[in-house]
């Protein structure tokens, strides 16, 4: 088949098999749901029918690893895309496993809740695959949509409607920026395909640099809403705090690594060339989100607040990382970024499970609610402190690793002061953690030693989340084989 | 030292990890199974320490018993062994192997009376450890920072959990300031590998590999004020008082028996070996700082009343003579500093294991509670009158022999700075002589009629720590062999 302009145009949709399958069967969660009364099913089926979608569209994404084809000039299924894919399926697919019996008792809608998850993964994969910027504005937009309304789903909590109107206003704003943005650099470059703006671009002086920055600038607030970077991070807090607990993760996880996936492969491609113009933006909003994320977490008193503040902290490492790129050190600086996402996503998704499973005993989240919990459930106290030592930094632990890594190739990029602030902002980071990590190991539990225990599923998906954890902070050699082979697809 | 002897190397951070997970699967009611396991592989430490120790001997090649696995390369930033755990030790190193050896001894001994949480107390102790002994023999950049951030972060739990008077604020001021101290560090990191560009962390090249003169003095001070951190040296020595009066027995006696010697010896390798040329240049910064904390903490030490303050206090002071003595930038100076390390650790182990065998009795440790302790405690008093002399440098004990070093060299380099050394030597023995009059003689206070003498296991523990003062007193020269050939191969060293 041909386009308008009579170019031949790919249309092999076994490329966008995952993104399919995962979009049945969202439509047959949902569907399903509605009737479940007329059809008189378990209320187990629409949990199972989402996992089953999302194996089968693991299965396809692992299989489909040493691709590299487009799809209609509009989608590219390359190294880079199967990492995020394997990648936002997994976290889909541990958070459900992990946390269900939160959901089922927690959320209202379970079946519309899962349906939503699985249509936000869809969204996260396109935004990864994305090779031209309308498409990344609809995955975007599908991603967010799916969110806001799975924010509001909290069941018997205030909060969680506010959360998701703050999160609606806001982030229309953000998603209208960032279109006039890409408006922008459609109309300085008059093309929306990455590959062809970042031939116009490093063609020379396009003359039009007024309209060019701007569209620069606008892009970075989209973004930087998206990424939570300060200052357009506000939204976050209140987001994490009324979100039910899974949402948390996942907008802490996938949301944050699409945005990421994103950043890379626009400022590592179309917008490299103009990279002077945009690295000192950057560099700004890096500082800022390092030193505001870590330094307001430390007055926290919700552990999903803190968690939110940290994980702007992480996002500024992140951004950091994304100034590298545009220093002529793109692949490496990409392949360490991939690094510590995935490590970041491993250590937050055991640390969200834990706090989920926390949640369901005792259906607190103030940090003072978890004195003791060395005591009355030393497991799990293991698996927080374990968790939040590894968003640290600390050894042993694959934050260790990766942040290591992602340091360093800032530092070899040329950028030592932003490290700077990257290490001692991480040591800030410490103290809020050894805030939690003192409740759970120097006090007594308030109501008495009683001693609980985590649901089989709790203790499966918490085991492999920690082994992981302490296999790739001693032996990062995988994580860090996939995430350069990623990046090696990119550049 | 053969090349099979690197697995000993190895033994020596698998063995306390080892240890720590499988306490990690004992029930915690098995208290007899917990001392028994502590017990053999505190020992097997101490004895492969010992033959550690005694198998390496110079020979031309600064490093031995190199052993080396690839662990991640060729990805990303990483070149040909990009990081690798890589062990090996030089004379230096072989020293202070030998310390930790015999100060973990003791302190497994004397931690077996913990009641509060015995298997927890262990574990962690264990985890530091593999954490000091992984910075002394570790030869890749990125594990050596791993095991230096290992050592570190149980100190925490260590402290907060079994310790006592202000704990919690001993524990967190003591983390904080630590883990501030490793920022420059790992800074310095990061930039030596990019300065170095062989995109390895392989210390053994990154120590050859030529450094650009200017980066050499950028980064060397940044490496001594990180490292100097947990060296406690002045003016980063705040959290060293509060830690110590707030920290259990056995993490006083390991905190300031080796791992404060982490701190001064990371300044040895990342600093005066890594950078010379930066070390020549800053030396006498070096000195400077080392005399102000000698004189600081032994002047401090005069006013104190709380013992484990007093001995804080005197560890800071101690501490200095350690950064002088690297500061002279010549051989004996620094084969002195290297010396002391090795003195001070064992002494003040002795020290810390000396006072919680009181403090665990009496729950009081200001000295001016007691007096005549030398009547109700007759062999605590020995122990502790020797520790006292072995502190003040005795000739025939282990600090006379480091302190004459340092002495020398720094008269050598900086002959004001070796007057003032002598002076504070000087002091060390008022503030010891004070303690000593004020709690060990004089008329018997009735109200500790009821302190018992030590166990025979703390008996055991300081023995095995009075030997070693003695040997090294009287016997130095398997340290000399070994250390001082291994410093001599810094370039711009004098002898």
């Amino acid at each position: 088949m041909t386009d308008i302009f009579g170019q031949t145009l790919n249309l092999n949709y076994v490329l966008l098999l995952p993104e399919i399958v995962l979009l049945i069967f969202s439509m047959l969660v949902i569907g399903i749901d509605a009737f479940k009364r007329q059809l008189n099913i378990s209320g187990n089926v629409p949990v199972g029918l989402a996992l089953a979608g999302l194996v089968v569209a693991l299965t396809l994404s692992i299989l489909q690893v040493n691709m590299d084809e487009d799809f209609a000039r509009l989608i590219q299924v390359d190294s880079f895309t199967s990492f995020f894919r394997i990648l936002f399926i997994a976290i889909t697919l541990v958070l459900i496993v992990g946390s269900h019996e939160y959901i089922e008792k927690s959320v209202s809608h379970v079946g519309e809740f899962y349906g939503l998850l699985l249509l936000a993964t869809v969204g996260a994969m396109l935004m990864a695959s994305a090779r031209e910027l309308l498409t990344a504005y609809l995955a975007i937009e599908l991603l967010s949509f799916s969110l806001y309304i799975a924010v509001s789903l909290a069941r018997s909590d205030r909060r969680s409607g506010e959360a998701s109107l703050k999160y609606v206003l806001l982030g229309g704003v953000a998603s209208a920026s960032l279109l006039y943005g890409l408006s922008m650099i459609y109309g300085v470059t008059g093309a929306t395909q990455y590959h062809e703006i970042s031939a116009v671009l490093s063609a020379g002086d396009t003359g039009l640099t007024t309209p060019l920055l701007l569209g620069l600038v606008l892009i970075i607030v989209g973004l930087g809403f998206k990424a939570s970077a300060v200052p357009f991070h506000m939204w976050t807090p209140d987001a994490y705090e009324g979100a039910p607990i899974p949402v948390t993760a996942f907008l802490s996880a996938t949301s944050k690594a699409a945005t990421i996936a994103l950043f890379l492969r626009w400022f590592g491609g179309p917008l490299l060339p103009i990279a002077s113009d945009w690295q000192f933006i950057l560099s700004g909003v890096a500082v800022a989100t390092m030193v505001v994320g870590n330094l307001v977490a430390l007055q926290q008193v919700n552990i999903k607040r803190l968690l939110a503040y940290s994980s702007i902290g992480q996002m500024g490492y992140m951004l950091m990382a994304i100034v590298a790129v545009g220093s002529g050190f793109g692949s490496d600086a990409t392949s360490a970024v991939l690094v510590h996402l995935a490590g970041y996503i491993i250590t937050n998704l055991l640390v969200f499970i834990s706090v989920t499973h926390f949640f369901n005993q005792t259906g607190q989240e103030e940090i003072t609610s978890f004195k003791g919990l060395a005591q009355s459930n030393p497991y799990l106290a293991l698996m927080i402190t374990a968790g939040l030592f590894s968003l640290a930094g600390m050894p042993l632990l694959v934050g260790f690793f990766t942040k290591f890594i992602l340091f360093q190739a800032v530092v070899s990029a040329g950028h030592l002061g932003l490290v700077t602030v990257a290490v001692v902002a991480s040591t800030v980071s410490l103290y809020y953690y050894l805030m939690v990590v003192r409740q759970m190991y120097l006090y007594e539990p308030e109501d008495g030693t009683e001693q609980w225990r985590l649901s089989l599923t709790g203790y499966v998906t918490t085991l492999a989340l920690f082994v992981s954890l302490v296999v790739f902070g001693l032996w990062g050699t995988p994580l860090y084989a996939a995430a350069d082979a990623a990046a090696a697809g990119m550049f | 030292m053969t090349e099979n002897d690197g697995y000993f190397l190895i033994a020596l951070i698998v063995l306390p990890l080892l240890s720590a997970v499988s306490l990690m699967i004992i029930p915690s009611k098995e208290r007899a199974l917990i001392v028994g396991l502590t017990a053999i592989s505190s020992l097997v430490m101490f004895f492969v320490s010992i033959y550690v120790f005694m198998a390496y001997s110079f020979d031309g090649s600064t490093f031995q018993g190199v052993m080396s696995y690839p662990w991640v390369e060729n990805v990303g930033l990483l070149g040909e062994n990009g990081i690798s755990l890589k062990v090996g030790i030089d004379g230096v190193t072989a020293s202070l192997v030998l310390l930790t050896g015999i100060v973990v001894l003791p302190g497994t001994w004397v931690s077996w009376k913990i009641q509060h949480r015995l298997k927890d107390f262990f574990i962690l102790f264990y985890i530091l450890t593999a954490g000091v002994y992984g910075v002394f023999v570790l030869l890749d950049l990125f594990f050596w920072f791993l095991a230096y951030e290992t050592a570190l972060l149980p100190m925490y739990l260590l402290i907060a959990v079994w310790g006592s008077t202000r704990k919690e604020y001993g524990a967190m001021k003591l983390m904080m300031m630590l883990m501030a101290g490793s920022i420059p560090i790992f800074v310095a990191i990061f930039a030596l590998f990019a300065e170095v560009g062989l995109g390895t962390f392989d210390m053994e090249v990154l120590l050859s590999a030529s450094k650009d003169e200017h980066f050499q003095k950028i980064f060397f001070p940044l490496v001594v004020i990180g490292c100097g951190t947990l060296g406690a040296m002045f003016p980063f020595h705040s959290w060293s008082p509060d830690g110590h009066a707030a920290a259990p027995t056995a993490v006083s006696m390991v905190h300031a028996g080796v791992l404060m010697k982490v701190g001064a010896f990371g300044v040895v390798r990342l600093g005066v070996q890594m950078m010379p040329e930066g070390a020549l240049f800053w030396g006498p910064a070096l000195v400077a700082l080392g005399i102000t904390a000698a004189l600081y903490g032994a002047i401090s030490a005069l006013r104190q009343t709380d013992m484990k303050m007093l001995m804080g206090f005197s560890s800071i002071s101690h501490m200095g003579y350690v950064f002088v003595g690297l500061g002279t930038m010549n051989v004996i100076g620094m084969t002195g500093a290297v010396l002391q390390m090795t003195a001070h650790g064992l002494m003040t182990a002795l020290f810390f294991l000396l006072i919680g065998a009181m403090y665990d009795q009496s729950h009081n440790r200001d000295l001016p509670n007691f007096s005549g302790l030398a009547k109700q405690m007759p062999i605590w008093s020995v122990f502790f009158v020797f520790a006292s002399l072995a502190s003040l440098g005795l000739p025939g004990l282990s600090g006379f022999i480091a302190e004459v070093h340092i002495f020398i060299g720094a008269f050598r380099s900086y002959p004001i700075v070796g007057g003032l050394a002598v002076l504070t030597a000087a002091i060390t023995t008022t503030y010891l002589m004070r303690a000593l009059a004020q709690a060990f003689f004089g008329e018997a206070n009735p109200k500790w009629d009821s302190l018992n003498e030590m166990t025979w296991i703390e008996r055991s523990g300081a023995a095995v720590l009075v030997g070693a003062i003695l040997l090294l007193g009287l016997w130095p020269s398997p340290w000399i062999d070994r250390i001082a050939p291994s410093l001599s191969q810094i370039p711009g060293l004098m002898m």
